[in-house]
Formats: structure tokens, C-alpha cells, sequence
């Protein structure tokens, strides 16, 4: 069965593109402005959308999310609220939507429940970035039942057996981790990087996209050239933390989204 | 009961390996050395050398006269890890650690610490194996524990604050996690409890289990007979599963688990697990977690800072679930009068976090015949507690 990630993937590569991922905490600094930005980010030039699922102990993430998760927490965001967000949302755009959710957001909502809820009200596709697929055993029924891929993380340090292992069992997408640290490090090593997705890509079928230190539109470029997808996230996160008290915010997160993309597309085009 | 964990490293339901993807070919890696390890007559040899005659084991078995008098029921016996170097079981744990980091010639060891007492045996046995050293601390911890952050230092590590969250041992451990993701070619995470991530439980564990193994042998050498009840106290539970570990089968020694009340499990201000908590997943481990309806790891308290930590080890929630070890919780103030008690009656100043077991110990006793035999777990000693309670009690020292 194909899936909405699919298809967008499709279709850019139709069209010549990558597919630009961008990173928000959802209710950072209120679930109204992420509403807000999903809408704006997506005419911006966004792909698809991601969707943080702020925790209170967020081990895979460095200090930029780390805080847009507590600001999420201070505003009373829940999963639950989360999910009536993406409702709305679905009245304004059918851009594709995955969230990133440490697993006991998910496990303490009900895996079951948290599948069909999250299918239901549009969400296209789930990251946790604690749950290699070694453990997800528990999701894999629930999940295929509701129609929601499990979007699967490989890294620098994994093995060739465990690329194929994990490879093989992300759907829409496999992300791979640029760096071996945590988010909102800087990337240094473009050519391992692209060593490594050619790797994953011996392995499955299921485009790679490419994040962590993705912080500039020469760096979005430079991945668009090696991988299916870019992903951008504390480097977002970090213009709507610095301009979170400001009238203009989410205008000028979605010019900071255009920029990522123009180069992006420019960098593609030269390439052809 | 069979053997836990599985190969998944699962304590029935319990335990696991929920960890972002860069740290799982590390996991596997320790795994597959520490099975080596533990089947390697040099390496066993090794640590027993280090144990006898630089952590100063056998511990004594200390009959406690005057408390078992005072309390009026069962005979009271301590196990005295508080004499182990460095004045915690924790070294136990430390030293293998540090032995096996040596194998994996990794240059560099990290720890996180709560009460300091898990950092200043990491940062010792770095020390001695000349080994690079950080240590990860909640800055909250940092104050309550000052004079083990100086010790560290002395010792030569790096002690680094963590001012995020909670700013204790909960924090601690997710910034030295970020870490060893970050290092992990270069670095061996010394985890202090039996938390986290297979094989962490296990191996710690392992570790651990030489004090109810040297228990077992004393014990009979003393009364010619099995105790009939053991209290530990329990943070992460390493130093409990270490006492009870060896007496697992034998279904007729009853087994307490002490967590810390911190102002009343009714108050909501406490690290009473199994009281308040339900299954959840932090920091790599599948366990009963302290959270709310939304899935928010929440904030805990404890006087003491080696058992304020929201879940516990997966090993303790599948005795638990079995009926094989029991869980209670005393609170901050049972503790201080605990802590006065064996102060006054033994001439032992018991850590905090022990003194959360005597607490326990002092309500249990006097309701046990005079023939029966108690064995409690003396985790560590109270030398580096002196300042807060001075503190508490409002002198300057």
C-alpha cells in the first residue's frame, strides 16, 4: 500500500526536487502558532512537516530542542491536544505530517489507541527517536492495522547489519542521522555522509533523508544533492525561539523555510 | 523463577533497549564483551584481586547487639558497604566497569552521579586506571552533595552541572547520555545503577551480586542458617539487587525493598515508584516510572539524593510483579531518625540512603520473634551527608 509520504516522494522526483523536512515543537510557544506554521511553512516550501511531541526528558536532543520542549510543556501542550491539532490543520492543507514522539508519550497514551487516533486524525507517519525497530515489536500490528509507517533512524555508528536490519523495516522514509551526537550539533563530514546514504540505499527502496546539523541553506543544498530529503529542525526551532514574543514570528520562521528551500532548488537545477 | 533477563534483556515485561540508534551498536558491542568477560577466568581473577585488595572485601557481617536490644525482636545483622573505599557499594560496580572499559581500550569513562557517591567511585577508579574522567551532575545535587563534588576533583575528574529539569540524578543521567552518543567511539559510559539500557541491568547486577554472595557464606558461618528477611533501600536498587541476588531461590528469605517517602507518598513530594507510579520507558528501561496521564516523567523528592530518581530498575518491578520482593517507603523524617539511632546505638553514621533500610528495619524488628534473623544492607556511609544535616538543623559548621 502506498502512503501519502510516498507519493510526495514521488512526485518530487518527478519534478527534479528533494524533499525539504522541517522540524517544529509542536505547542512552541503555543499550539495555535504551530497551527499557524504548519499553514505558513508549507507554502513556504516545506515538504513535509515535523511534528515534536515535547517530553520532559528528551535524551536524543540537544539544548535548542530541549528548551522548545519545556516552553511546549509550560503552555499545557498534551499529545491529546496534539492530535485535535492535526485535525483542524486537516481542514487547511494535506501536507504530510509526521511526529516525533519519545515512546512513552506514546506507550502512556496506548499504542493501540495512539495508532488509530493518530491515522484518524492525519497524521502520515511516526519518528521516536528511542525506539529502534529491535523494540517496536509491540507497534508494528497496531500501526500497519491504522495505516501509519514507522519511520525508522540510522546512524554513523550503525553496522552494515544493522543497516539492512533497520533499513528494511523503516517505511516513507529512513532518516538518517548525519552525525554521531545530538540534535543541533554541526555537520563536518559532507562525504561520509554521502558514503553512508549510498549505503542505506543498496539496502532498501525507501527514500533516505538526511538530519542533524542541517542549519543553513548551503548545508540544505549540499544534503539535497546526496539525499531524498533534508531535515531542518534546531536550527528552526531556534528563530522561533528568538523571535517566539514578536507579532512577525511566524512570517519570519517561513522566509527563513523559503530560503532553505530556494537553495535547495537552485542547487538541484544547476545539477541537471 | 527462570533467569532473567532474555536475550532481549527483558525482565518479563521489564527492562529492554530504548535507546536512539547511535547507541545501539555500542550496546550490542558491550554485550557481546561482558558475556565474554564473565565466562573469562583472567578477567574474574583480575576483579577479584581489585576487590579484595583495593576495595578492602570481604565486607563485614556486623552483628548490631545494641540495635537488635534497643529494637527488641529480630536479630539485627549489617552488612557493612560502607566500609567498601571510597564508602559505598558503588565501587563494586566501579571497578568492573572500569576493568572492562580497559578491554574495550576506550581512553575515556563518564558517570553520572546523584548523592556523588557512584562519581567519586568512577572518578577513583579512573584514577587508578588512568583513565580520562567526567562526571555529569544536577547542579540541585551538586549543592546538597558538595563535598563529593570536591572529591571528585581532588580525584582529578571533570565534574559538570546539569541545570536542566529537575537538576538531579534523572538529569544527570540523560546529559551523560547525550554524551556517549556523542563519544561513543572514544568513551565507556559507567552507568551507576542497574538503569538504562540491556545490558546495563544485567551487568550491573552481576557486579553487585557479590555482596549477597559474601551474606550467604557469613551468614551460615555465624548462625549456621539462611536469614529470614533482607532490607535494602532502593534508588535505582543496586546495592538491593546486589544483597539479593543470591537469594533469589530461596523462596523462603523474605525480601524488602525501601524507597524513599520524601515528605509522604500522600504529598506527592516523594520517589515512592511502585506507590505512585505505573510501566513506563525512560532513559533506555521499560519499569514502573513516576508520570503523569500524559506521559511527563514526574519530580521527585527525597532528603536523599541517591533515591530521588522517578523510575526504578526493571529487575525490581519484575520481583515485585512476581510476589518475590516486597516494596515499602519511608519518609525523610523516619530517615533522620534512623540515621540518629544507628548514630547513637552502633556508632555508625549510616548514608541517607541506608538509613532509609534502618528506618524500615526499626518498624519490622520489634514485630519479629527474637530467633529470627534480619540482614540489613549498609549501602554507604553518612560522612558525606554530615553538612546537610548540619545544615537542616540549622548549624554552621
Amino acid at each position: 500500500m502506498t502512503s501519502k509520504l510516498d507519493r510526495t516522494f514521488a512526485q518530487l522526483r518527478q519534478r527534479g526536487e528533494k524533499a525539504l523536512i522541517t522540524y517544529v515543537m509542536a505547542g512552541d510557544p503555543s499550539l495555535q502558532e504551530t497551527e499557524q506554521l504548519v499553514v505558513e511553512l508549507e507554502q513556504a516550501g516545506a515538504d513535509i512537516i515535523e511534528l515534536g511531541v515535547p517530553f520532559s526528558d528528551p535524551i536524543a536532543d540537544g539544548p535548542v530542542i530541549q528548551q522548545a520542549a519545556e516552553r511546549a510543556l509550560r503552555s499545557g501542550t498534551s499529545l491529546r491536544a496534539i492530535l485535535a491539532m492535526v485535525v483542524r490543520l486537516r481542514a487547511r492543507t494535506q501536507v504530510p505530517i509526521v511526529l516525533m514522539a519519545y515512546y512513552n508519550s506514546i506507550h502512556a497514551f496506548g499504542t493501540e489507541r495512539f495508532c488509530q487516533e493518530a491515522a484518524q486524525a492525519g497524521i502520515d507517519g511516526l519518528i521516536m527517536p528511542d525506539m529502534p525497530p529491535d523494540e517496536a515489536g509491540p507497534l508494528k500490528g497496531p500501526a500497519a492495522a491504522a495505516g501509519l509507517p514507522l519511520i525508522f533512524l540510522l546512524a554513523p555508528t550503525s553496522t552494515p547489519e544493522r543497516r539492512t536490519f533497520v533499513a528494511r523495516q523503516s517505511q516513507g522514509f529512513v532518516y538518517y542521522v548525519s552525525l554521531t551526537g545530538i540534535t543541533g550539533a554541526k555537520l563536518v563530514n559532507l562525504a561520509s555522509v554521502a558514503k553512508n546514504v549510498e549505503k542505506i540505499r543498496k539496502a532498501t527502496n525507501v527514500p533516505v533523508a538526511v538530519g542533524f546539523g542541517v542549519a543553513t541553506p548551503e548545508d540544505a543544498a549540499k544534503v539535497a544533492a546526496i539525499a531524498d530529503g533534508v531535515i531542518v529542525g534546531s536550527a528552526i526551532v531556534k528563530q522561533i525561539a528568538a523571535y517566539r514574543e514578536k507579532p512577525d514570528m511566524v512570517k519570519h520562521v517561513a522566509g527563513f523555510v523559503r530560503s532553505l528551500k530556494t537553495a535547495m532548488r537552485t542547487a538541484q537545477a544547476n545539477a541537471r | 523463577m527462570s533467569a532473567v533477563p532474555n536475550k532481549q534483556g527483558r525482565f518479563g515485561a521489564y527492562g529492554g533497549r530504548y535507546v536512539p540508534e547511535t547507541l545501539m551498536p555500542a550496546l550490542l558491542e558491550l554485550e557481546q564483551e561482558y558475556a565474554r568477560v564473565k565466562k573469562d577466568r583472567g578477567f574474574q581473577s583480575e576483579l577479584a584481586y581489585y576487590l579484595k585488595h583495593y576495595v578492602g572485601r570481604p565486607t563485614p557481617l556486623y552483628y548490631a547487639q545494641r540495635l537488635t536490644k534497643r529494637l527488641g525482636g529480630a536479630k539485627i545483622y549489617l552488612k557493612r558497604e560502607d566500609l567498601c573505599h571510597t564508602g559505598a557499594h558503588k565501587i563494586n560496580n566501579a571497578i568492573g566497569q572500569g576493568l572492562l572499559t580497559r578491554r574495550m581500550k576506550k581512553p575515556r569513562i563518564i558517570a553520572e552521579t546523584g548523592a556523588g557517591q557512584h562519581g567519586v567511585a568512577t572518578a577513583t577508579v579512573a584514577a587508578m586506571f588512568g583513565l580520562q574522567c567526567e562526571v555529569y551532575m544536577g547542579t540541585e545535587d551538586m549543592r546538597r552533595q558538595a563535598l563529593n563534588v570536591f572529591r571528585m576533583r581532588l580525584l582529578g575528574a571533570t565534574v559538570t552541572g546539569v541545570d536542566a529539569g529537575s537538576r538531579t540524578l534523572k538529569d544527570a543521567i540523560s546529559e551523560a547520555m547525550r554524551d556517549w552518543t556523542t563519544n561513543i567511539r572514544t568513551t565507556h559510559y559507567v552507568l551507576g545503577s542497574v538503569l538504562g539500557a540491556h545490558p546495563y541491568p544485567m551487568m550491573i547486577r552481576d557486579f553487585q551480586s557479590i555482596i549477597g554472595r559474601e551474606v550467604r557464606r557469613q551468614i551460615l558461618a555465624a548462625e549456621g542458617r539462611l536469614p529470614d528477611c533482607l532490607i535494602a533501600c532502593v534508588g535505582g536498587g543496586s546495592n538491593a539487587i546486589g544483597l539479593f541476588h543470591a537469594f533469589i531461590r530461596d523462596k523462603k528469605v523474605k525480601m524488602i525493598g525501601v524507597e524513599a517517602g520524601g515528605l509522604g507518598v500522600a504529598s506527592g513530594k516523594h520517589a515512592a515508584r511502585f506507590a505512585g507510579g505505573k510501566p513506563g520507558v525512560l532513559q533506555g528501561t521499560m519499569t514502573y516510572l513516576l508520570q503523569g496521564d500524559d506521559g511527563q516523567v514526574n519530580m521527585t523528592h527525597s532528603v536523599s539524593a541517591g533515591l530521588d530518581y522517578a523510575a526504578i530498575g526493571p529487575e525490581h518491578s519484575y520481583l515485585r510483579d512476581a510476589g518475590r520482593a516486597e516494596y515499602t517507603s519511608v519518609t525523610d523524617d523516619e530517615a533522620m531518625a534512623a540515621f540518629d539511632l544507628l548514630a547513637r546505638e552502633e556508632g555508625i553514621m549510616p548514608a541517607l540512603e541506608s538509613a532509609h533500610a534502618i528506618a524500615h528495619t526499626m518498624k519490622v524488628a520489634p514485630t519479629m520473634k527474637k530467633n529470627k534473623l534480619l540482614i540489613v544492607n549498609l549501602s554507604g556511609r553518612g560522612d558525606k551527608d554530615v553538612q546537610q544535616i548540619a545544615n537542616m538543623r540549622g548549624i554552621t559548621l
